[in-house]
């Protein structure tokens, strides 16, 4: 079996093993992610100046409507599970996932969810244009008719979301090597379990709020509607019960490698892990139970506004606690700042200041002046961009050299990292003020009072998005044989079996049998 | 040594900056929060600033621990790394002392949270009920009540050629009709929609409420100072979400009774304006006209000034409605609304309604010839 490897269109379609389909989530993950920024980009363009100069009001609403749902559905979770493919298998020591023909299917599923999805533009009354929220009534008895289109590719993503979190579930239980018991297992696949159970309770969630958009839209039920008996605010309760643990969906695995990354980085080892493998669980127990913080302003009895207000400020808790292993895990470490080092202390750092608005935005009395402003806008970038993009980009550049064999361009990759940098800080940074000023969330204008800031954060956006061209090149340079070959370690002293039990690059069948785990 | 130091005085300059920017001009700052002009803004701005300083504070020493790590630890300067990878102690500490801030936090937080949901005691009460893209004001004590629109022009923010336009100093934050309120007076307010869901924001008061179709939400607020104060509707609400906002001036009880009056007169007016425009007969003429500036006024926005629709808004021209169904039914649903579109019965004076539909009837190829009379409106309007 060892070397046996189809070729040509039928390997991608057919194909069964994790290192193909992770390749193919990255890929897909990427254009998603070009085509998100697309959309933002289009927003940045239409908001450099007050006025409207590019957009109708509409077409802008369905321009960040659709930004949402591609970053959040299509780049960033696809990501994750691409890297889950790839790594997980090798990490655990197992020949490849538990079931590899629904890891085939859950991904082929998403080229059309996502074809769905952006082939709503071509609709009359345009792509979805009620926010990647889809709130109702706007979504429901207000929606364009392409929000049937919307609510099917929803569907879709859900399935494939479940069965990749099905899949991990079942590997990481069932095929780990002898001796890697669940507390030696690697933070990333900690992480990912978690992730995985998070997926497993939420998406169900999400599917039964679009079917009930569904069925209010056409089959005459009154869910969201007040008019039948319904309650518009219902939506939102459900809608968050799913989309605050889908907030920690976005960011559980970019912890685990930083994780791998800043030891490896460091060398030095994880500080705390087993209170790293606790903290990601209560993070992510409790994130079931602060839904509400989304929802302030909605009136609800002031005992349930303190009660949200109260859990979430603890979850400020053990992510505090994941921040200072970090930092103590470098205390005292011989540090060297390779591309993926660099942008795992980006992550931490950034991270951090989009954790520290999080606590500003938990306190109820203030975030009632916070909420649906460009402080919120700022905040949940500095959690995404810098949190789940970098760590998806430090996981390329740490992993990729494994995954292909050869080292990419390390004076590039400090390039890209450097630009990257300053043009997220300037892309979102001045997004605090305009929003602490007054500017609102969601509008295609504005009073010139935020016109300097605004400017400011097109301009970053612009950069940033072309600089992530330059990964891409750093990427197909790197697989075409990059600077040189990599070694099997391919960092010094990187732990983990994939480092030091294969070689580089992976073959295709790795760990046929099972590696011994001390 | 000399590149901390370059990072130490970095971060004094960086502390300085951020502070006298935060602290510039606080009455109207373009940096952060107003205090405002309640006593509840002005507690939420001093949380607010309790909250940056001391979350400033942790992320100093956050950062500069990683910092010294970064400078201090380097491959170069240590070669050989410590092997430790736990202590109890230390995570005990940084787990109990966040812990201990963050209830140095929530208490303040809660008793503030109490104070602003208190809407007991209060002198007056007004309504709003937001609906796209207007707001409408019902002062439930004083028989007051009217809709407030954005007053910008659209030439000011249809800027599609990019030459660019001539804006205000107040552009997309000024309204056709202001809100009055009298100082030192307990306002309790009143949120509903009749669409969807939007957000009633006024920023120097610290409100911001939702108000949700089928709901009533409740609030309050009590304006210290005399003044004009500017606030949008805050929650994603349609195609002109990001236009729609409000207007109050705050006033001396004085001089809100003399407005309340004024508001009577004005009324008094209208109506018996309203009652001799139903009475007379109309040409096609005066229809055509009042009918155009209706029409521009509160149609366009959906149906666009070419009535040729956009998006979801569905166009008049060589439509259905405007061409093959009666006038009456036609009127009807101008009065009662249908689906999406608002009833604008209570919105429009019979004369008004009558020009609008006749407009709509004979402009864009439309030529049905057909007139309606403000009499007629008047009936439909009962029922008949
Ligand atoms: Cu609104």
């Amino acid at each position: 079996m060892g070397s046996h490897k189809p070729t040509g269109i039928s390997r991608w379609l057919f194909t069964t093993n994790h290192k193909d389909i992770g390749t193919m989530y990255l890929w897909f993950s990427f254009i998603m992610f070009l085509t998100g920024g697309a959309f933002a980009l289009g927003i940045r363009l239409e908001l450099f100046q007050p006025g409207l100069q590019f957009w109708d009001p509409n077409t802008f609403n369905s321009l960040t409507t659709m930004h949402g749902l591609i970053m959040v559905f299509g780049a960033v979770m696809p990501a994750f599970v691409g890297l889950a493919n790839w790594l997980i298998p090798m990490q655990i020591g197992a020949p490849d996932m538990a079931l590899p023909r629904m890891n085939n299917w859950s991904f082929w599923i998403l080229p059309f969810a996502f074809g769905l999805l952006l082939s709503s533009f071509f609709l009359p009354g345009g792509a979805p244009n009620f926010g990647w929220t889809f709130y109702a009534p706007l979504s429901t008895k207000f929606g364009p008719p392409s929000t049937d289109f919307f609510i099917f590719g929803v569907h879709l993503m859900g399935i494939s979301s479940i069965m990749g979190a099905i899949n991990v579930i079942v590997t990481v239980f069932n095929m780990r090597a002898p001796g890697m018991t669940l507390m030696k297992m690697p933070m990333f696949v900690w992480t990912w379990v978690i992730t995985a159970f998070l997926l497993i309770m939420v998406m169900p969630v999400l599917a039964g709020a679009v079917t009930m958009m569904l069925t209010d839209r056409h089959f005459g039920t009154s869910f969201f509607d007040a008019a039948g008996g319904g309650d518009p605010v219902m939506f939102q309760h459900i809608f968050w019960f799913f989309g605050h643990p889908e907030v920690y969906i976005m960011i559980l695995p970019a912890f685990g490698i930083a994780s791998h990354i800043i030891p490896t980085f460091s060398r030095k080892p994880l500080f705390g892990y087993s209170s790293m493998v606790y903290a990601t669980a209560s993070i992510a127990f409790l994130s079931f139970i602060v839904w509400a913080h989304h929802m302030f302003t909605v009136g609800m009895p002031v005992v349930g506004e303190l009660y949200f207000m109260i859990a979430t400020m603890i979850i400020a808790v053990p992510t505090g606690v994941k921040i200072f292993n970090w930092v103590a895990t470098m205390w005292q470490g011989s540090l060297t700042f390779e591309t993926p080092m660099l942008f795992a202390l980006a992550f931490v750092i950034l991270f951090t200041l989009g954790g520290v608005s999080g606590v500003m935005l938990a306190m109820t009395p203030v975030d009632k002046q916070y909420h649906d402003t460009y402080f919120v806008v700022a905040h949940f970038h500095y959690v995404l961009f810098p949190g789940a993009i970098f760590g998806t980009i430090a996981a390329v550049y740490y992993w990729l050299p494994k995954w292909v064999g050869n080292m990419y361009n390390e004076t590039l990759g400090k390039v890209h990292f450097w630009l990257s940098i300053i043009f997220v800080n300037l892309t979102f940074f001045p997004m605090h003020f305009s929003g602490l000023a007054g500017m609102q969330r969601r509008v295609p204008d504005y009073n010139m009072m935020f016109e300097d800031f605004n400017r400011m954060s097109s301009i970053g956006a612009l950069g940033l998005g072309l600089t992530q061209l330059l990964f891409f090149y750093i990427v197909v340079q790197c697989v075409r044989g990059g600077t040189g070959k990599a070694t099997g370690e391919v960092w010094e002293g990187a732990e983990g079996l994939e480092f030091t039990h294969l070689p580089s690059p992976a073959p295709y069948h790795s760990f046929d049998e099972a590696p011994e785990v001390k | 040594m000399s590149l901390l130091r370059k990072v130490r005085s970095g971060v004094v300059l960086l502390a300085v900056l951020l502070s006298s920017s935060l602290m510039a001009n606080p009455e109207y700052s373009i940096y952060n929060l107003r205090p405002g002009v309640t006593e509840t803004s002005q507690e939420v701005f001093d949380l607010h600033m309790l909250v940056v300083y001391i979350m400033t504070v942790v992320t100093i020493l956050v950062f500069g621990a990683m910092l010294y790590s970064i400078i201090r630890f380097r491959k170069s300067k240590h070669p050989v790394p410590a092997k430790f990878h736990h202590s109890t102690k230390l995570e005990i500490i940084w787990t109990v002392i966040p812990a201990i801030i963050l209830i140095y936090l929530a208490v303040p937080a809660g008793k503030l949270l109490l104070k602003v949901e208190d809407t007991s005691y209060s002198d007056m009460t007004i309504k709003v009920t937001g609906s796209q893209w207007k707001w409408h004001y019902d002062y439930m004590d004083n028989d007051v009540s009217f809709y407030s629109s954005l007053s910008t022009p659209r030439e000011q923010f249809e800027d599609y050629s990019r030459t660019g336009t001539e804006k205000g100093e107040n552009y997309l934050l000024e309204v056709d009709n202001e809100v009055v309120l009298p100082i030192g007076k307990k306002v309790r307010i009143l949120l509903t929609a009749d669409d969807v869901i939007h957000s009633w924001w006024m920023p120097d008061f610290a409100v911001k409420m939702d108000a949700i179709p089928g709901l009533i939400n409740e609030t309050w607020t009590k304006i210290d100072k005399p003044g004009v104060y500017r606030g949008v509707c805050a929650e994603l609400c349609g195609k002109d979400h990001g236009y729609m906002p409000i207007v109050v001036r705050a006033v001396s009880q004085d001089d809100f009774d003399k407005w309340v009056g004024q508001k009577h007169a004005e009324k008094a007016e209208a109506d018996r304006l309203a009652a001799e425009a139903a009475a007379k007969s109309w040409s096609m003429e005066d229809l055509m006209a009042d009918g155009e500036k209706v029409y521009m006024e509160k149609c366009a926005v959906c149906h666009q000034a070419n009535g040729e629709g956009l998006a979801t808004f569905p166009a008049l021209k060589g439509s259905k409605v405007t061409t093959v169904d009666s006038p009456d039914d036609h009127a009807r649903q101008v009065i009662f609304g249908k689906n999406a579109m608002p009833p604008f019965g209570d919105m429009l004076t019979d004369a008004e309604i009558a020009a609008v539909v006749t407009y709509t009837r004979n402009q864009w190829g439309n030529n049905t010839g057909q007139l309606v009379q403000p009499g007629r409106i008047k009936e439909l309007k009962a029922g008949k």
